[in-house]
């Protein structure tokens, strides 16, 4: 043992200098937020919680080509189609399992009209299982309750494609 | 037989007086514990339940305390359940004869040093019967290794407690603070202070001596099979040992509840405020040591123990006492 490394040894000079800088760290800003009350900012290509989008007219945009099902790499999503009176083809059922879904965005990037997006929500945690088996209405019903959110993102998000 | 029964409650009466709020800071301490190792990692900490998340601890007491206690089918039962207790029983009683203030003490018995480190010594017991009982290999080999460095360390932290009897000519640690009245014995046993540290922290099990239960390699050591309130009491009884090797820290080294300069504003300051002051701040230092360094090996820190502290601390007893020979310094004349 050579003798710089028995002084350092013995008066902790490694130990102190950790320590000095341990001290200095704890008066330095912090890094982390307050979760529940503040939030971190999101990327307008988060791929969230899904939603169905509708035409400003009221329209369902989804026109049941089935791709997002096709495309799925989970299968989790379920869609069964029929035609309308006015010869459309429209969903009567179409049901995304929130347990299965790995969150990867390929249906949105699949969907040729926009219908199925992943929202910015990340915060849909329940209390039951059978909760999270979307159906239809559900993802109507947030694809209505984010449109203003999930149009901006895509328009933000629109010279990327 | 009326006055037994007042002798009864009045003593009753002091017992809680002095374990109500220990057992608060045992709590505050736990948070203090959290909140200096995020700040150093640049974290918030807790600060939801209550101002600055000073109720965390007991929103988690409140959560052990619903949980369910599992016993495992193999374990001996009887000493599963008395392991945690006879932990958090030794922790607590040993506050009885820390000396708060000059008349502010429990018992002023005149062995009070020896009976801080008989009981401290006892605590080893509650770890190794944690560990036996829960009848599997982890808390076993965890409470093997707590019971191998306990009793390492004791060794050195004895013989630095020799070194401050030297000093001072008796066990009584309220005549330990008194002795301290001119200059505390940091200074002129600097060294020995900083072995009480390290030692202290080898004593109570904490990082980087916290290799009893070493996460990475034994789960969680010999709280492995715990669960609910045991756990909990184990959790509180090592938190009160922290406590109690601070106060012993500062009883022995920094002047107990004496003023750093006893003039005029500092004299105002009520002596139990400055042994609690002196207690937070070896504590800050024991958290801050938690979140530096990194845990040592098991055969560096029996190295460390038996090899460099224990004849260090012995040479440093040979230093004060030819010391105080020569000088004719010694605290009682020799026959």
């Amino acid at each position: 043992m050579n003798i710089t490394r028995f002084f350092k040894t013995i008066f902790m000079l490694d130990f102190v200098k950790g320590f000095i800088i341990a001290i200095k760290q704890s008066f330095k800003s912090k890094k982390t937020i307050n979760y529940p009350f503040e939030k971190g900012k999101i990327s307008p290509r988060f791929r969230g919680e899904h939603a169905l989008r509708r035409y400003p007219n009221g329209e369902e945009r989804c026109i049941a080509c089935k791709l997002c099902e096709a495309v799925c790499p989970a299968q989790a999503i379920t869609i069964e189609s029929t035609e309308r009176e006015d010869g459309s083809r429209k969903t009567t059922r179409y049901d995304i399992d929130m347990l299965k879904c790995i969150y990867c965005g390929l249906c949105e990037e699949s969907c040729p009209v926009d219908a199925i997006v992943q929202g910015p929500n990340f915060e849909f945690a329940t209390e039951t299982r059978e909760e999270l088996y979307y159906n239809k209405d559900k993802l109507l019903e947030n694809g209505d309750r984010w449109e203003s959110i999930l149009a901006a993102n895509i328009k933000a998000d629109n010279p990327y494609r | 037989m009326i006055e037994y029964l007042n002798i009864l409650f009045v003593e009753t009466y002091k017992i809680l007086f002095l374990l109500i709020p220990i057992l608060v800071a045992v709590a505050l301490i736990v948070w203090l514990d959290r909140r200096v190792w995020a700040f150093v990692q640049k974290r918030r900490g807790p600060n939801v339940v209550g101002p600055f998340g000073l109720l965390q601890s007991l929103a988690d007491a409140l959560k052990y305390l619903f949980k369910e206690i599992i016993i495992p089918a193999s374990a001996n039962k009887v000493i599963f359940i008395l392991a945690p207790i006879i932990t958090m029983t030794l922790a607590l009683g040993a506050w009885a004869v820390i000396p708060f203030g000059e008349d502010f003490v429990l018992a002023n018995i005149n062995v009070g040093i020896l009976y801080l480190f008989a009981i401290s010594s006892l605590g080893v017991y509650g770890i190794i019967m944690g560990g036996w009982a829960s009848n599997s290999k982890y808390p076993f080999l965890g409470s093997i290794r707590s019971a191998a460095q306990m009793v390492s360390y004791e060794v050195s932290i004895g013989i630095i407690i020799i070194n401050v009897l030297l000093c001072t000519g008796s066990l009584n640690l309220t005549d330990i603070v008194l002795a301290q009245k001119n200059v505390w014995f940091i200074f002129p046993l600097f060294p020995m202070f900083v072995i009480f540290f390290i030692s202290a922290l080898a004593e109570t099990n904490r990082p980087p001596f916290d290799l009893p239960e070493a996460e990475a390699e034994l789960v969680a050591g010999y709280q492995t099979e715990y669960s609910g309130m045991m756990y909990a009491m184990f959790w509180l009884g090592e938190y009160a040992n922290i406590l109690l090797m601070c106060a012993m820290g500062s009883i022995l080294f920094l002047g107990g509840w004496l003023s750093p300069i006893s003039i005029y504003p500092f004299d105002l300051i009520p002596s139990p405020l400055w042994l609690i002051f002196k207690i937070i701040f070896l504590f800050i230092v024991f958290a801050l040591v938690k979140a530096t360094v990194p845990r040592y090996r098991y055969d560096q820190l029996m190295k460390l123990g038996w090899k460099i502290f224990l004849p260090f601390s012995l040479l440093w007893v040979v230093i004060t006492s030819g010391y105080l020979l020569y000088f004719n310094l010694l605290p009682v004349t020799l026959p």
